[in-house]
């Protein structure tokens, strides 16, 4: 089976048969940001709520004198909110043109994984995490799931 | 080359690339009427340009391409080859112009054989048009062969001139480079042209176009030429810093006796010192817009043969250069429609009286944030009846609609697309594209434009823009926990609510309206509309307390509840992030000193929301005090209730005052309770007796009055002023009711006024104060109005006539001919099958009848329609809304005629 594996989703992300991404946890589940995609990591302080807004904006924030868009990981995969009080975690995103960041329960180490060790999402994963995904690493006692960030911030038309 | 042909060929060449590619676009999509009018408008404004430039060969070859675009998008049928053909006309434009960019001038020789050709086509395609009208039409074959070989000719006659064309390219870059360059005043706007011409020259050319730059370093100059890029990034740093400056503040501000806050202090003027700089280098005198104007109006003046003077005052005046630049084409358009259209030529003011010298005046101040620019000109005005026809028949509304707008909701019509009221289609406008273009690309930078005309006067625009897109003023608020920028620009007044003040929040059922100098203003609770708070939390909240913004869009005037409001702050406006931008309320994002994102709310959308009916229409207010410019079918209407929860409803304009009086201040007399009101006795008369027996402190009292005499009508609650069309339609036996009508979708009962007034004076003593002295004399009174049978009447037998009621004049005169005698013909003006006019004219023409004084009634009070009136044989004309002014008619005509009768 394994050596019908079509790499072509992770190869996008790999050099020299690596991949290196930032690693998140979102309610236990660890999930990996392709590092060049990643602009910081910070802790987010006072979230200004957009009323009217999809459910999955958090609101916007200040980071250093840039408005950027909140995107909660935990309503983007339809997960139960984070317990009040809890502290959270931003990644800085990257999109080329506007400032997201996705907030996550919190942020671990920086992993290189090889490219083989990576394999396509299985098919009967639920559509909300299908969708965000470019598949999955098999780590020695845990899996990663793999962000693709693109698709976390088109969720838009999904919402309506 | 001289500047404005140098602006004129950077931006022709820039028109003709969009024409070119938005052609073939729509060759492949017939359907994109949208592109096809970009298209024709580019033209438009090249034919206008070439034409005041004195570019003949160019202006030519522009209408004849003009004329045949407006066949397509008459519908005409697209075929390759036309599109070809127009392609071609397009090339051959380029040619000239690359010509006229290499030696300043048009190259000799005509182009009348592809003139021609267009001519013969699109008057082809608009003779079939205008033959067979509906759908498409299609040239037929041998049509197309014909043109087919004529392209032929023409390609064969384009490679000699494509040959010059490829040197030309070479050429003519560097040479508008060097040539602006070496003429650089210094003056930054220049610059700025020197900078689009250089911009223009293709890629390759680049070298060269710096080789030139080079050169021209010799010369002194005390301004440099900064790219608008740098700028926009110095502002936005000096944006950044003006915020950290403020964070720094709030930090020092915490702490007592800090050593920092001498240095702060420093760094905070030098911040703003930095900030009001680079504001500066963005601020321009309108002044610059305005250069090319006197030589327009010269030019102007030659072609249509006409003498206009031009006075520009406040050319000073300073505004941001990016909505400089934006307002210079719609300017000039302007100012063309103006002369063309405006200003009559010598003769024709002479023979109105005028100075045979025309006068545009363009002028320009500040007022809050915004510029204020005026052209106006003392030209023939525009013809209200006209502009109504042209609509009617151009199918933008119906008669029916336009009979219920007032004069200047007509003229803004002129702003619709595809409106012209000129017949001829003139070279210099007329065409129906320019009013359209102007108000979106006015519109499109936040401002507001409006037309005033008056027949034989003159005409005015009025443009509102805002100084500058980047930083405005805004009113921070708060709502629950989170504040918001509500722009200052919108913002007419605050209002703190309370419930014992004069100004407080009243409830109906769920909607909320605010008492504010006696009049009602729709109400929007921001928590509300932002779905911030449940409606369970909602009706909890305390009603009568917090903040009302009285916001004004457009003439409409409502009112947002806030909970706070904390201080007017400079904001600098960021765009919204992409899936935010979808939400209509907010128009942008911005941080405030404390280092905080907060949205800023988007008026306009939030005005959306209230929808037209809702709020007041400062036109409509303004209507009413008037009393006499009231449409029938649409009547500006009090709804309040009174004993119960069905909404009641009384004509606004019958209404004098809102009152509340409070309950230890009536007294009871003999004939009822009354109140002292403005030093007289005034009789309070409760809608029913439930109305009474609610134990408040104080009353909603109606007032009506009378000549000198008032009433008051006791209510529960006043609930809102609605503009409807409405229409009575169930009759009601109950007294004190004269029917039911659907007002604001609600069943709402409309009071009968007068059966109050009769219980507050008793019938006897209404007679004499309500009439002027009681005579017997019976009034035929027609009307088609349901509404208007049931309200007048009772008035007039108050009064103490005798009145006979028809509903229609076919009616009238059946019942006449029976033997029906009466003193005096009341008729409404508008009605079917026959009107007021023709009905005068019958019996004015009847021997028996003809001495019968008559009074019109009617909606319009124009001084047409009055002539018309008294010219079929009415006394006199009266507006429907004015009691008091018909009583005096019936009055007078009575006395008048008593001899005769």
């Amino acid at each position: 089976m394994s050596s019908n594996v079509d790499y072509s989703i992770i190869n996008q992300y790999a050099v020299d048969g690596i991949c290196e991404y930032v690693t998140v946890r979102v309610m236990d589940q660890l999930f990996g940001i392709p590092i060049r995609q990643v602009r910081e990591v910070f802790t987010p302080d006072s979230i200004t709520d957009v009323p009217l807004s999809a459910s999955e904006i958090a609101g916007v924030l200040n980071l250093r004198g840039m408005i950027v868009t909140a995107i909660d990981m935990r309503v983007r995969l339809k997960l139960p909110p984070l317990p009040v009080g809890a502290n959270c975690m931003a990644v800085g995103i990257d999109d080329g043109q506007e400032s997201y960041c996705l907030l996550v329960d919190s942020v671990d180490e920086v992993m290189r994984l090889p490219v083989d060790s990576w394999e396509q999402a299985p098919i009967t994963l639920d559509d909300s995490w299908a969708e965000i995904s470019a598949g999955v690493h098999r780590l020695d006692r845990s899996l990663l799931v793999v962000v693709q960030v693109k698709n976390v911030l088109n969720f838009s038309k999904n919402a309506a | 080359m001289d500047e404005l042909l140098s602006e004129f060929f950077s931006e022709t060449i820039e028109s003709l690339e969009v024409v070119d590619v938005e052609l073939v676009k729509f060759e492949q999509d017939p359907t994109n009427i949208a592109g096809l009018d970009k298209v024709f408008r580019l033209l438009h404004t090249v034919k206008g340009s070439a034409g005041f430039l004195g570019l003949d060969r160019l202006g030519k070859l522009a209408h004849a391409t003009e004329n045949l675009i407006d066949c397509f998008r008459d519908g005409a049928e697209v075929t390759d080859s036309l599109v070809s053909l127009t392609l071609e006309a397009i090339d051959k434009f380029k040619w000239i112009l690359e010509k006229l960019g290499d030696s300043g001038e048009e190259p000799e020789g005509d182009d009348q054989e592809i003139i021609d050709q267009l001519n013969a086509i699109s008057d082809g395609l608009r003779e079939k048009l205008d033959a067979g009208k509906p759908g498409t039409v299609s040239l037929n074959p041998e049509d197309d062969e014909e043109i087919q070989k004529l392209i032929k000719e023409l390609q064969g006659q384009e490679t000699s001139s494509s040959q010059t064309q490829v040197n030309l390219v070479d050429e003519v870059p560097a040479e508008n480079t060097v040539k602006t360059e070496a003429s650089a005043e210094p003056i930054k706007q220049e610059e700025e042209k020197a900078e689009t011409s250089a911009k223009k020259a293709p890629e390759t050319k680049a070298d060269k176009a710096e080789a030139a730059s080079t050169e021209s370093k010799g010369l002194k100059s005390t301004s440099i030429r900064v790219n608008m890029d740098t700028i926009e990034h110095l502002m936005t740093m000096v944006s950044e810093l003006v915020l950290t400056r403020n964070q720094l503040i709030e930090i020092v501000r915490q702490q007592d006796d800090n050593h920092f806050k001498a240095p702060l202090q420093r760094l905070s003027n030098i911040t703003s010192e930095l900030q009001e700089g680079i504001m500066q280098t963005r601020m321009q005198p309108i002044g610059h817009a305005w250069q090319q104007i006197p030589r327009l109006i010269r030019s102007l003046n030659q072609q249509l043969n006409k003498n206009i003077q031009i006075e520009m005052i406040g050319a000073e005046t300073e505004l941001d250069r990016q909505v400089l630049e934006l307002i210079r084409d719609p300017l000039t358009h302007m100012i063309r429609n103006s002369a063309d259209h405006g200003v009559e030529d010598s003769e024709t003011r002479i023979a109105a009286g005028k100075t045979p010298d025309g006068k545009i005046t363009l002028s320009a101040h500040h007022e809050g944030g915004h510029i204020i620019l005026s052209i106006a000109d003392d030209g023939r005005g525009i013809p209200v009846e006209k502009v109504a026809d042209k609509v009617v028949r151009s199918g933008l509304a119906t008669e029916a609609e336009l009979a219920q707008m007032s004069d200047s909701q007509v003229l803004r019509y002129i702003f619709e697309p595809g409106f012209t009221t000129t017949s001829e289609v003139s070279s210099v406008s007329g065409r129906g594209v320019g009013m359209d273009v102007v108000r979106s690309n006015i519109e499109l930078i936040g401002g507001s434009i409006d037309v005033s005309s008056k027949l034989g006067v003159g005409t005015s625009f009025i443009i509102k823009i805002p100084l500058t897109l980047a930083i405005i003023s805004a009113l921070i608020v708060q709502v629950g926990d989170n504040r918001f920028a509500i722009p200052q620009t919108n913002v007419d007044e605050l209002v703190r609510a309370q419930a014992n003040s004069e100004h407080r929040i009243e409830t109906i059922d769920q909607t909320r309206v605010l008492r504010l100098r006696n009049r009602l203003l729709p109400l929007i609770d921001l928590s509300g509309i932002l779905r911030m708070k449940s409606d369970q939390e909602l009706n909890d909240k305390n009603e009568n307390e917090g903040f009302i913004i009285v916001a004004n869009v457009g003439n409409r005037l409502f009112g947002i509840i806030v909970d706070a409001v904390y201080h007017t702050e400079e904001i600098v406006v960021k765009p919204l992030s992409g899936p935010l931008r979808e939400i209509d309320f907010f128009s942008g994002n911005t941080l405030l000193g404390d280092g905080s994102v907060i949205l800023i709310v988007d008026i306009n959308g939030v005005a959306k929301h209230v929808g037209s009916s809702a709020s007041i229409e400062t036109d409509d207010l303004a209507k009413i005090s008037d009393g006499t410019d009231l449409d029938v079918s649409t009547s500006s209407m009090l709804v309040f209730t009174a004993g119960s929860n069905e909404p009641k409803a009384v004509p606004l304009a019958i209404v004098t005052r809102l009152e509340d009086i409070e309950v230890d201040r009536i007294e009871s007399s003999s004939s009822g309770d009354v109140v002292q009101y403005r030093g007289r006795l005034m009789p309070l008369v409760y809608v029913n007796e439930s109305v009474k027996m609610l134990d408040k402190k104080a009353y909603h009292v109606l007032v009506f009055s009378d000549g000198d005499r008032s009433m008051g009508l006791i209510v529960d609650e006043i609930m809102d002023i609605v503009d409807d069309s409405f229409e009575v339609e169930i009759g009601s036996d109950e007294p004190g009711v004269l029917g039911s009508a659907i007002i604001d979708s609600k069943a709402t009962d409309i009071i009968d006024v007068t059966h109050y007034v009769g219980i507050a004076f008793s019938n006897e003593n209404v007679k004499s104060e309500w009439g002027h002295e009681a005579q017997a004399r019976s009034i035929l009174f027609v009307d088609d109005s349901v509404f208007f049978r049931e309200m007048l009447p009772p008035v007039l037998r108050a009064a103490g006539y005798a009145v006979t009621v028809c509903d229609s004049a076919k009616d009238a005169l059946t019942l006449m001919e029976n033997g029906g005698k009466f003193d005096v013909i009341v008729s409404d003006l508008e009605m079917p099958s026959m009107d007021g006019l023709e009905f005068a004219r019958v019996i004015k023409s009847n021997p028996n009848y003809n001495k019968i004084p008559m009074i019109a009634l009617s909606s319009f009070t124009a001084p047409a329609a009055l002539a018309k009136c008294k010219e079929v044989g009415y006394i006199s004309h009266v507006a429907k809304f004015d009691r008091h002014g018909l009583i005096s008619s019936l009055f007078e005509s009575i006395s008048g005629t008593g001899v005769a009768a």
